[in-house]
């Protein structure tokens, strides 16, 4: 499980780092790493990036798990790089942005965009399964979250734009009812496909979601 | 108020519904000259919601017309755009202004329309919005509260007797029945086997069944929907038969298709109706029923 992340355009960078000269690069060795969106070599190509538009690159540094307590620790190592920058330009996912920005004192950049928490199915691709919604009803759907994988989120079957497997709006994407159908059938579990589901309750668990574990 | 479609729908008559598309912008004139030539030929007129997830004039606005001119229009509601309020904020309105018919759809997905980035709402499905039509006639709410005053609706759904795989298409029709629908207007149909075939399963639901007739203007056309429209299968004799046309005849090429196929549906019996969409050419809607020998 990872958290999928993609570059911002450098032009959004750019723009972003606006009026701040000096920049500090935190990259994250879990996920980032693994996609390759954050890791050393691009925490590298980063630095050389700004260099080339006159950033004062202060220091960087590859957080083993950005999103963990531990991030502490590691910001008090760079403590001296980071208080020589203007900023930190974070390249994890944003909740590893979130986490460093309760340990330092420096605005936080983030230089990607979080996508969603995906499983790898093969090496490289990664999917989205879940969307964690607080009413899981996978019991019912052969394990194949349809809030999900269906496009429209729906419930209660396919839509008319299922075609031969997969969605109109993505040939290349499966759809999920077709996914959904097969398996249960397999199963001999049709008559799951033909129960009603109510309307979701987009407030099983209202936003902010927090939890506390006694 | 008992809507004037349903007892059409009762009356053991080939029921006849087509639709018209409002505009993008507040110019009226195409679409009230539609209403105006079809109010008195076809037994219903569907508005159609955003159709292609295009923004556009709102259907209520559309179905509000035919009503004041005389018509009978079918009000077409997707979830893809209002949540489980503005739904039923919608259909308590409509009921107030004698739009006694609706026809519950799912809505195509926002990235195949005009506004790419909007979000897709969804809150219900097509399913649960039929649910909801009932619930409301029986005077409660979604929120589990009583209502001053109930609706009442002729409400309808879509079926696609063509989809690939069809068995989930089926069991989600009969879901739609059990939620409430009392009739379908099918995606379009060309081939009258097939069809048959769907309606020998079909028959046997307490529900009317109006096959969708939609006008091919081209073989271009005809091919390109079989390739990129899901559930759209236009058999290849077809195809042949509108390319073997000289070009300025394709069009009344595909009106004499139309109306051959609706003849043919009408003579054995084999749907309760149909829905012609003509997709922009409405104003020859009348010449494919003159066709079909209405």
């Amino acid at each position: 499980m990872k958290a999928i992340t993609r570059q911002k355009s450098f032009e959004e960078i750019k723009q972003q780092l606006d009026g701040f000269n000096r920049v500090f690069i935190i990259g994250c060795g879990t996920c980032t790493t693994m996609t390759k969106t954050g890791g050393i070599e691009q925490v590298l190509e980063m630095k050389s990036q700004l260099q080339k538009i006159d950033k004062l690159v202060s220091g960087w540094t590859v957080i083993p798990i950005a999103c963990d307590e531990m991030s502490e620790v590691a910001m008090k190592e760079n403590e001296r790089a980071i208080q020589n920058s203007n900023c930190a330009l974070i390249m994890s996912c944003a909740l590893g942005v979130h986490r460093i920005s309760t340990y330092i004192d420096r605005p936080v950049i983030p230089a990607l965009d979080t996508m969603f928490i995906g499983v790898e199915d093969t090496p490289g691709y990664f999917r989205e399964v879940c969307a964690q919604c607080g009413q899981c009803i996978i019991g019912e759907t052969a394990g194949i979250c349809p809030i999900t994988a269906c496009h429209k989120g729906l419930v209660n079957g396919p839509c008319g734009g299922t075609n031969n497997g997969k969605c109109e709006v993505d040939k290349e994407k499966d759809c999920a009812w077709t996914l959904i159908y097969e398996r249960l059938k397999a199963q001999n579990r049709l008559d799951l496909m033909r129960k009603y589901q109510p309307p979701h309750n987009f407030q099983a668990s209202p936003r902010p979601r927090t939890v506390k574990i006694s | 108020m008992v809507s004037s479609f349903k007892e059409v729908l009762n009356s053991g008559k080939f029921v006849i519904t087509s639709e018209v598309a409002p505009p993008k912008g507040t110019n009226l004139e195409k679409t009230l000259h539609h209403i105006e030539l079809l109010k008195d030929k076809v037994d219903a007129i569907n508005v159609t919601d955003h159709q292609s997830s295009v923004m556009r004039f709102p259907s209520i606005g559309g179905c509000l017309a035919i009503k004041e001119m005389g018509g009978e229009p079918i009000l077409q509601m997707t979830c893809r755009d209002r949540n489980r309020l503005a739904l039923q904020a919608e259909l308590l309105f409509a009921s107030t202004r004698g739009i006694n018919n609706v026809l519950c759809l799912t809505g195509d997905a926002v990235p195949v329309g005009d506004h790419k980035e909007a979000k897709g709402v969804f809150d219900l499905d097509s399913l649960q919005l039929l649910k909801t039509v009932r619930l409301m006639e029986s005077g409660q709410d979604l929120g589990g509260n009583e209502l001053d005053g109930a609706v009442e609706f002729c409400a309808g759904a879509t079926v696609t007797p063509e989809a690939q795989p069809l068995e989930p298409q089926l069991i989600k029709f009969e879901k739609k029945i059990e939620a409430g629908a009392e009739f379908f207007q099918t995606q379009g149909i060309y081939d009258l086997d097939n069809f048959a075939k769907f309606m020998g399963h079909a028959r046997q639901f307490p529900v009317k069944i109006l096959a969708g007739i939609i006008l091919l203007s081209s073989a271009r056309m005809a091919k390109f929907m079989t390739a990129n429209v899901p559930g759209i299968f236009v058999p290849q004799s077809m195809i042949d038969e509108l390319a073997a046309t000289p070009k300025e005849e394709m069009l009344n090429k595909g009106i004499e298709i139309a109306g051959r196929m609706i003849a043919a549906l009408k003579k054995d019996s084999i749907c309760d109706g149909v829905h012609i969409m003509a997709i922009g050419k409405e104003e020859v809607v009348p010449d494919i029923l003159a066709a079909a020998g209405f």
